[in-house]
């Protein structure tokens, strides 16, 4: 992240779009890596405030839908003084491409962070051809 | 409200003017709108405790700095870039690494023994009980007779 962008809270971008939560809560999009190694593609997702329980992950026609409801709200009997963030749904959604292995996706929560590694297909993984030597 | 203090007197003018922009801004949608400095903070408080809150995902409790001063709260820390980061390609960068600190104006003094830090699902929560010497006082009125 930019010098500019430390200096300011990390926006928590609303959802645009078409979807509509049965729910009164704002959707936000969760700050997303994404790195690429050899045999996987690792996606790692800020998602505060939400517990492992409140982590949905689903796979669906190559989409890979994240959601996370944050846990929270104000504290009873406290006025509220300053609200710098607000809380509500963490969503996003990613398109796979066909080379990742659909049957072994992992995905972990730990301190806010959630964590999806999507190994590659056995086909997909660089592979080095012999080359044979002729005549 | 009657406190409104954050930055104290004789600051920046520039930071005293956003400040009094998102005070503006607070006053017409009930909210900041992303200019919340960092990490952005959400304060609560009654007549016993103040209780602050920041989401900062992925932190390790170690590297965290609480700490305060007079009426004064401030957090710091540090959020390291994942640790294979370096040797694969990133195609989509978007959480924030490196060091960060706050400074709050508490709205009245706490008693700084008893403050207490709690990191939990990457949100920073912090418990600042009222000093005793900062709690009004009731004053009985006599009367004559």
């Amino acid at each position: 992240m930019t010098e500019k962008k430390k200096n300011v809270a990390v926006e928590k971008r609303p959802q645009g779009g078409n979807l509509e939560l049965a729910q009164d809560q704002p959707v936000f999009v969760p700050a997303t890596d994404i790195y690429e190694r050899e045999d996987a593609v690792l996606v790692a997702c800020d998602m505060p405030g939400v517990d492992q329980s409140q982590v949905d992950v689903t796979l669906e026609n190559d989409v890979l839908t994240i959601t996370g409801v944050q846990a929270g709200g104000d504290p009873e009997g406290k006025e509220c003084l300053h609200r710098g963030y607000r809380t509500g749904v963490w969503r996003r959604t990613f398109t796979l491409t066909a080379d990742v292995d659909h049957g072994k996706i992992q995905a972990r929560i730990a301190n806010g962070v959630l964590k999806v590694l999507l190994p590659k297909a056995e086909q997909a993984r660089p592979r080095r051809i012999e080359v044979e030597a002729g005549e | 409200m009657a406190w409104n203090e954050w930055t104290g007197w004789g600051g920046d003018p520039w930071t005293e003017l956003r400040r009094l922009q998102r005070d503006m801004d607070r006053l017409f949608t009930g909210m900041v709108e992303g200019g919340d400095e960092f990490p952005a903070v959400n304060v609560w408080s009654d007549r016993d405790e103040i209780v602050v809150a920041a989401e900062l995902p992925g932190l390790d409790p170690k590297t965290v700095d609480v700490s305060v001063h007079g009426e004064q709260l401030t957090i710091q820390g540090e959020r390291a870039a994942e640790p294979d980061s370096g040797e694969v390609v990133c195609h989509r960068c978007e959480r924030w690494t490196g060091r960060f600190a706050r400074t709050l104006r508490l709205p009245y003094e706490v008693e700084r023994d008893k403050v207490k830090a709690q990191y939990r699902l990457g949100v920073l929560t912090v418990t600042l009980p009222r000093a005793a010497e900062s709690r009004p006082r009731q004053i009985r009125i006599e009367t004559e007779g």
